[in-house]
């Protein structure tokens, strides 16, 4: 069942440097002759097809289901309700279930006759067919007891409240440095705004889907579309009440997830439960419909920024609020406080997020959570108080530039804010706008140039890899990430081959199955930083295997050498000293008739492990502060957009993108990943 | 979607025929649209009779026009060159209209039976007057942004979305139909969808056991002086929030006639008939074409989320105009 990525073809010999090289994909081909199976795509024996029909209402109690007209059609295996669905060990419907499932949504479908948001699955039909079982869900006849819902926080009828913490408990509902509404009082120029975001739906192209097979009464495989495969594991695990060990969870490939696959949705545990009850594997993709009201989506959201301010445009006083939509059982929201405390040097500030519970399903991380919204509401702002100050809004910036993390008072590990500014600002053209607005056209365009900050935090993370090095020359690396498309497999590959001294060509990176050494979801930038560490790490491991053994084998140069007297160049061992002494690791292996040597390894990466001395669990994040640093990315955006005066249609003509985002593990998936987060944006 | 059986007819009466006993099987050309309803489950036929094999084809010159053949597909209509030189409206309707992938599949009969893009009517989980008579119409207070501010009424205000069908209107394009009987009848485009009034689900003016066979388009001077422009929050793949066909005879800067049609903006493609009349014997200027676009919008009946619509609908005509006048 498993696919073999395959090697790929490069010119150069094990050279080193391969890390930053713009490698193409090492999955291209694949991908591009569809021989890639993502998760919908395995052929099982005896495969059925399960179709979810959602509600047709918002609010209210399910009376009675029909399913007769539904089974009686041919191919139909079973349609599954409140009424007949296998019971779980543990569900996500207490606040302890959900903790222990670490379910992004604290209430699970088909768990009772309470209807909460339009969409949320009343039924799940199963048939020999997708197409026998899309009808049959069509023939599904609930009746409701309707009641009236409520959509929005906007809703006059919504009732706001101030929780204490948002985002399961990982941001407080209020924070103050300072104080910032004296601050604001006194400030001798004010500016306050707000703004206003519609909900935001993530449909990646590869909608979710899972394929689950019980390979025996108490053993699970499931092929998920999810950026985390450990996570989904864990999940399922809990809720059936069985051993971690005793689910796999395959995903090969992923077509997107922008957060929306981070956590595990209702659907996986349902197609599982699916399974046991026809005995059969079941597969089930949601459709394109389905992935407004499956998977979560960014809240809809009003933010109000007041800034107080000196007459130089120096920040005085930031005060932050944010009212946005949850769900009738979870306090989420997204975090935009932390990056608009962060961005620029400001004595004070004061942030407090407000809730109201609507018909909706719980909101979670889309692409830069809180990140995006955030940072458009400072910078905006930011943008105003230039005007307003007659102020280069560059060089307001500048002025109000953090040298240390306003927050808590840390060095930054590293910042290049300032270089970024200087080249953005030279390749972009700046100094060549007129402020003036509306005073730059062309033809019937008004043409406008604007710039803005951007930052994103260094989650802490940790995870394994293994590798395994052949004699003959090539090594299998392995790591139970997950590649979302942005090149997971091709930067790891890099990785690998520089750390072992081989052509990457020699490197095969296998990823994406729990069986393998566990890793964090692909989230919040945490997988690259995390599993390269990890294969680092572990290739290590091999070389102080080899080295033992060349120091104990007295056909080897490196005979009765101290260990700490060899290094390692490109794929020989050597002697510090004198480094003409020495060998490869094949012919070492050879003479000693190894084939293959493996090693481990723990990569920790963030700022919480620069001492080693604050480990924490895997995909916990958020864990800056127990480093001596603060770790951010940073970098600027400088775009041109030009507005037809007449008609308003708007069409963005220029952009530069410069960032100093530590090291880059390969030129070209970089440079697509900022061409991809800012058309994003 | 529904079990259906599917057949192909391979003469007119053969098809026609089959919709003559079954009003409930549809034609099937393109399937660009027809599909996608079956899987919401918004249309649900019991057959389908695919007419791809008659012969209603061809692209020509005839002695008063243009001639389309109903089964050309809408990318070889909008790349032709006889309707580049001589209609560039249609040629850029169609150009400008989904994607190209739909347009290689996509027919100009299919096209002119476009279904509406609103919203209540492709989720089956709300009323409809259109899918379901008589059951309701949240568009009226719903979200609207997208739909008709001319022709709708308190049953339907679901806007026609198509391009080409503009263009086709304003350059006086007649359909010809033809029956299970093999008897044929010419209608003109303008007449051929309906108005929502009470009965929202009929929307042409087509005879269950009828098939679109062609379409005409007249020569004229301003057909050849003719031109598309569509506005929408996308640059590409997205319909009209408002688009305007239009089409100018000059003459020592007088206009001789004038031709205007909007597309987005009313229950079926929008026809201006008095704005046009206003622009004959007047200079062709700006003033003169913000006076007629001011009367084309006329009467419009705006809610609360596609007020919008009436001045953007204006602005769209003055760009056009001014466009070909450049």
């Amino acid at each position: 069942m498993d696919i073999e990525p395959r090697f790929f073809e490069t010119n150069g010999p094990g050279t080193g440097g391969v890390v930053g090289q713009p490698l193409n994909r090492v999955d291209g081909y694949d991908k591009v002759t569809g021989k890639a199976k993502y998760s919908a795509e395995f052929p099982l024996q005896g495969l059925v097809y399960g179709v979810l029909k959602g509600s047709e209402i918002a609010k209210g109690k399910i009376q009675s289901i029909d399913t007769t007209a539904a089974m009686k059609e041919p191919g139909v295996l079973a349609v599954l309700t409140h009424q007949n669905l296998p019971k779980l060990a543990k569900t996500p419907n207490d606040q302890e279930g959900k903790k222990a499932i670490g379910a992004p949504m604290g209430f699970l479908p088909l768990t009772s006759d309470v209807v909460h948001y339009a969409g949320q699955p009343v039924a799940l039909v199963v048939a020999d067919t997708f197409e026998r079982a899309t009808h049959a869900a069509s023939l599904v006849r609930v009746q409701y007891a309707v009641e009236k819902p409520l959509a929005s926080y906007q809703d006059p009828k919504a009732e706001i409240f101030n929780p204490e913490k948002v985002q399961d408990d990982k941001t407080k509902g209020y924070t103050r440095r300072g104080d910032a509404q004296a601050a604001l009082a006194s400030a001798p120029v004010k500016h306050s705004a707000t703004y206003t975001h519609a909900i935001n739906h993530h449909n990646p192209m590869e909608p979710g889907s899972t394929t689950a097979i019980w390979e025996a009464a108490d053993r699970l495989t499931v092929y998920e579309s999810t950026q985390g495969i450990t996570r989904t594991q864990k999940s399922l695990a809990t809720m059936l009440g069985l051993p971690q060990e005793q689910v796999r969870v395959v995903t090969k490939y992923l077509g997107g997830g922008f957060g929306c696959k981070g956590s595990s949705w209702p659907h996986t545990v349902l197609t599982v439960q699916a399974a046991k009850a026809v005995n059969r594997p079941v597969k089930l993709v949601l459709t394109r419909q389905q992935m407004f009201t499956g998977m979560g989506h960014r809240e809809d959201q009003t933010q109000t920024l007041q800034i107080g301010a000196t007459k130089e445009g120096k920040l005085l006083a930031l005060v932050h609020e944010k009212t946005s939509t949850t769900s009738p059982w979870d306090n989420y929201a997204e975090p935009n406080s932390r990056i608009i405390n962060l961005l620029y040097d400001c004595p004070t500030f004061e942030s407090s997020y407000q809730l109201a519970r609507a018909n909706v399903m719980t909101s979670t991380f889309t692409r830069a959570p809180g990140e995006a919204p955030g940072s458009f509401a400072i910078e905006c702002s930011m943008d105003d108080l230039a005007y307003q100050l007659g102020i280069d809004p560059l060089e307001i910036r500048l002025r109000n530039y953090a040298e240390k993390d306003p927050t808590n008072g840390k060095p930054w590990s590293s910042k290049s804010l300032k270089q970024c500014y200087a080249r953005g600002a030279e390749l972009f053209g700046w100094s060549k706008r007129n402020p003036k607005a509306g005073a730059t056209r062309d033809g019937r365009y008004l043409v406008g140039m604007g710039m803005a900050t951007a930052s994103y935090p260094v989650h802490n993370s940790q995870g394994t890899a293994r590798v395994r090095l052949y004699a003959d020359g090539h090594a299998v690396v392995q790591s139970g990430a997950t590649d979302l498309g942005t090149g997971t497999y091709t930067v790891m590959t890099q990785v690998a081959a520089d750390a072992l001294g081989l052509a990457p060509d020699k490197v095969r990176f296998e990823l994406g199955d729990s069986r393998l050494p566990t890793a964090p979801n692909s989230g919040g930038s945490v997988a690259a930083g995390t599993v390269s560490s990890s294969v680092y790490v572990a290739a290590q491991e091999v070389w102080q295997k080899l080295k033992k053994l060349a120091i104990a084998d007295k056909k080897s140069p490196l005979y009765r050498a101290k260990i700490e007297d060899v290094v390692v160049e490109k794929n020989r061992m050597v002697l510090k000293t004198n480094k003409q002494k020495g060998e490869d690791f094949a012919a070492l292996m050879k003479r000693n008739e190894m084939s293959d040597i493996e090693g481990t390894g723990n990569g920790k990466y963030g700022a919480g492990y620069e001492t080693g001395l604050a480990p924490g669990p895997a995909d916990s994040g958020h864990q800056d502060d127990k480093g001596g640093h603060s770790m951010h990315s940073f970098g600027t955006h400088f775009c041109e957009v030009r507005v037809d005066a007449e008609l308003g249609t708007v069409r963005v003509t220029r952009w530069v993108s410069v960032h100093g985002a530590g090291r880059i593990l390969n030129a070209k998936t970089a440079r697509s990943q900022i061409i991809g987060a800012a058309s994003l944006a | 979607m529904n079990n259906f059986s599917y057949t192909t007819a391979t003469t007119a009466k053969e098809a026609t025929g089959v919709r003559k006993d079954s009003a409930q099987a549809a034609f099937i050309a393109g399937g660009t649209t027809l599909l996608d309803l079956m899987k919401l489950n918004v249309e649900q036929h019991p057959q389908l009779v695919d007419i791809n094999m008659l012969p209603f084809k061809g692209i020509s010159e005839t002695a008063d026009g243009l001639r389309i053949g109903a089964l050309e597909r809408m990318s070889d209509v909008g790349e032709n060159q006889l309707v580049v030189q001589q209609y560039p409206a249609i040629s850029e309707a169609l150009l400008l209209s989904a994607s190209p992938q739909l347009r290689n599949m996509a027919s100009i009969g299919g096209n002119l039976m476009q279904r509406t893009r609103c919203t209540y009517f492709r989720d089956t989980a709300f009323p409809c007057n259109k899918r379901n008579p008589g059951s309701g119409c949240p568009a009226q207070t719903g979200d609207n942004r997208g739909l008709a501010i001319l022709g709708g009424s308190s049953a339907c205000i679901a806007t026609n979305p198509g391009d080409m069908a503009v263009a086709l209107v304003a350059l006086d394009a007649v359909v010809t139909l033809e029956n299970s009987k093999g008897k044929q009848r010419r209608v003109p485009l303008l007449d051929f969808h309906l108005l929502p009034g009470t009965t929202p689900q009929r929307e042409t003016i087509l005879e269950a056991d009828e098939l679109i066979v062609a379409v005409t388009v007249p020569a004229a001077a301003h057909a050849r002086k003719s031109h598309y422009v569509k506005v929408r929050d996308r640059a590409s793949y997205a319909f009209a929030l408002v688009s305007a066909a239009v089409g100018l005879d000059v003459q020592g800067g007088q206009i001789q006639s004038a031709r205007i049609a909007m597309g987005s903006v009313g229950t079926k493609p929008w026809r201006a008939l008095e704005a046009e009349k206003l622009l004959v014997g007047k200079p062709a200027t700006e003033a003169s074409f913000r006076a007629a676009a001011a009367v084309a919008v006329r009467g419009a009946a705006p809610r609360e989320h596609n007020r919008f619509k009436v001045e953007m609908a204006q602005k769209t005509i003055v760009r056009a105009l001014q466009e070909i006048t450049a």
